[in-house]
C-alpha cells in the first residue's frame, strides 16, 4: 500500500484504490489527482504528441494534462473524478481507440 | 515605427491569418513590413477556424473564386514547405482529398447539379469533384453511418492546423525582419504625404502602402480610405474530442481529425451578430449530426467547444480591392483564411508589393455589390 504522505487539515475515512497495480491510500472526497499527488505519484501519462511524461497542472478541469484511464475508460481528467474504494486507475498511454 | 521612424514599405492592419499571410508574403519579397494588430482580444476568426483547405463547392456562381481557390490549393504544398523552412513551424498541411457527406436523395441531386454547373470552372484543369456511391465510399472511408447514401470527393481538398499556420506566418515574418505590433487597434487610417499613417493607442505608424486585413474591422476602417467593405458576421460552432488513434482517413466538410488525434466537429451557420458564445442547442445538433454520419464518434469524449465569427461578404466570395480615391490603400477580406493562405502569400502579396492588383482580381472588388443585386454563391 502506497500511503498518503500529505498532512491533512482534517481526517476523514481512509479508502484505497489501485494505480498501475499498486494499492494507493486516499481519503474519502479526494479527487483522483489529489490522492495520487498526496501519495507522491506525479507521472500520470505520456503525451501522444511528444511522448514526454505529463501530470497535474491546473487541478480545476481546464488543462486536460492529468488524463488517466479510470475503470477502463481512457482520457479521464484525474482532477475532476472523485476517488472511490476499489477504483482501478492506469496511466494514460497514447491516444484513445474507438471501435468502428 | 513610431512618429520618428522611417516607416515601412507596407503597413498591414490586422495580424490574423489574412494579414499574416500577406505580411509574410511581402517580407519574403524583401519588403519592410509592419503589422498593426489589435491583439488576442480581437474577434480573430483565425483562432476559431476549422482548418480545411477546401476546394469543392467553392465559387458556385462565381467561377473566378472557384479558380482562385483551386490555385491556392495547388500552391499549398509548396507554400507549406517554404513556410516551414522559413519559420521552423509546420502548418501540418495534408492533402489526402476531402469528402462531403450526402444524407438524402435531395442532397445527392443538388450535389449532382452543382457538379454539372461547375464542371468547366477550371477549364482544362477540370473541376475534379466526383460523386461516390455508398459502396465506393466504404472503400475509402470505413465506418460511415447508414444514413450516408453517397458523397462527393475532391482530390484537391485537404486540411491544416490554423493555429500552427498563424504561428508559422508570424515566426516567418519575424525571421524576415518584419515588425509585429500587438495591442495596437487601428483607430484611424489616413493619407500621410505620399504614404499612409495608422493611428493607434501605441502611437502612429507610417508606410508607403496600407493593406486593411482587419476582418470585420475593415468595414469601419475602409470608408476613410474610400473603400466600401460590406461584411456580414456569421457564427460557426465547433466541438473537439479527446485525442483518438487515427480514425478518419481524410477531412470532410463537418469532421476532421488533427495530426495530434483530436476530431473537430463543426458546421453551424448562425446569425447572432458578433457573439462568439457556444450554445448547447446548436452543439447538440452538431454532435447528433456527427454521430449520424460517423457512429463511432458516440464513444468519444468532448473536451472543448467554441464559437467563432466568419467574415462574409454579401455573396460569400472574397473582396480584394485598391482604393480609387486613395491609390496605395487596399482592403482584403475573405472567410477562408486557411484555404486562401497559399494564394494570399504567394500570389496576392506579390501584386501588393508591385502596388497594383492584377486585372484577374478586378471581379473581386466590392463594386460588384453597387447595384444592390447580390446572389449568394456557395462558399
Amino acid at each position: 500500500m502506497v500511503p498518503s504522505r500529505a498532512r491533512r487539515i482534517e481526517e476523514v475515512r481512509t479508502i484505497s484504490f489501485e494505480f498501475e497495480g499498486l494499492a494507493v491510500q486516499a481519503q474519502e472526497g479526494d479527487s483522483v489527482a489529489a490522492a495520487l499527488t498526496a501519495a507522491g505519484i506525479v507521472d500520470l501519462r505520456d503525451s501522444p504528441v511528444s511522448g514526454a511524461p505529463r501530470g497535474i497542472y491546473c487541478m480545476m478541469g481546464a488543462c486536460f494534462d492529468c488524463l488517466v484511464e479510470i475503470d477502463g475508460q481512457p482520457n479521464r481528467q484525474a482532477c475532476m473524478c472523485e476517488v472511490r474504494e476499489g477504483l482501478v486507475v492506469r496511466r494514460q498511454q497514447g491516444r484513445a481507440e474507438l471501435e468502428l | 515605427m513610431s512618429d520618428t521612424d522611417d516607416g515601412a514599405d507596407t503597413l498591414v492592419v490586422g495580424g490574423g491569418l489574412v494579414g499574416a499571410a500577406l505580411a509574410w508574403g511581402l517580407a519574403r519579397l524583401g519588403e519592410r513590413v509592419t503589422v498593426i494588430d489589435e491583439g488576442d482580444v480581437a474577434l480573430r476568426a483565425s483562432r476559431g477556424n476549422f482548418g480545411l483547405v477546401w476546394v469543392q463547392s467553392k465559387g458556385d456562381g462565381m467561377s473566378e473564386y472557384a479558380r482562385w481557390t483551386r490555385q491556392s490549393a495547388d500552391l499549398w504544398t509548396d507554400f507549406a514547405d517554404e513556410l516551414e523552412a522559413a519559420s521552423g513551424v509546420s502548418p501540418e498541411y495534408q492533402k489526402p482529398g476531402g469528402l462531403h457527406f450526402l444524407l438524402s436523395e435531395a442532397a445527392l441531386e443538388a450535389k449532382r447539379a452543382q457538379i454539372n454547373r461547375m464542371h468547366n470552372v477550371n477549364g482544362a484543369l477540370g473541376y475534379g469533384v466526383e460523386l461516390l456511391d455508398r459502396k465506393a465510399l466504404d472503400g475509402i472511408f470505413p465506418g460511415l453511418g447508414p444514413d450516408v447514401i453517397a458523397g462527393s470527393y475532391s482530390p484537391h481538398d485537404g486540411h491544416a492546423s490554423p493555429l500552427k499556420l498563424l504561428r508559422a506566418l508570424h515566426a516567418g515574418l519575424a525571421a524576415r525582419g518584419g515588425r509585429y505590433v500587438s495591442d495596437a487597434k487601428a483607430q484611424a487610417v489616413e493619407r500621410d504625404g505620399s504614404g499612409f499613417v495608422v493611428r493607434t493607442a501605441k502611437g502612429s505608424f507610417r508606410g508607403g502602402k496600407v493593406v486593411l486585413a482587419a476582418g470585420h474591422g475593415n468595414k469601419w476602417l475602409g470608408p476613410s480610405l474610400g473603400l466600401n467593405v460590406p461584411l456580414i458576421p456569421e457564427k460557426g460552432q465547433i466541438l473537439v474530442t479527446e485525442r483518438i488513434r487515427p480514425l478518419l482517413p481524410m477531412p470532410t466538410h463537418v469532421l476532421r481529425q488533427t495530426t495530434e488525434g483530436t476530431v473537430m466537429i463543426g458546421d453551424s451557420h448562425e446569425d447572432t451578430g458578433y457573439s462568439t458564445d457556444s450554445e448547447t442547442p446548436v452543439l447538440t445538433r452538431i454532435a447528433r449530426d456527427a454521430v449520424r454520419s460517423f457512429p463511432a464518434l458516440a464513444g468519444a469524449r468532448i473536451v472543448r467547444s467554441w464559437g467563432a465569427v466568419r467574415i462574409l461578404s454579401p455573396d460569400g466570395c472574397p473582396i480584394y480591392q485598391e482604393s480609387e480615391s486613395h491609390p496605395g490603400a487596399f482592403s482584403v477580406n475573405c472567410h477562408s483564411g486557411v484555404t486562401l493562405a497559399g494564394a494570399h502569400a504567394l500570389s496576392l502579396a506579390p501584386m501588393l508589393a508591385r502596388g497594383k492588383l492584377d486585372s484577374e482580381l478586378d471581379v473581386f472588388s466590392s463594386r460588384r455589390f453597387a447595384d444592390g443585386s447580390v446572389t449568394r454563391a456557395a462558399h
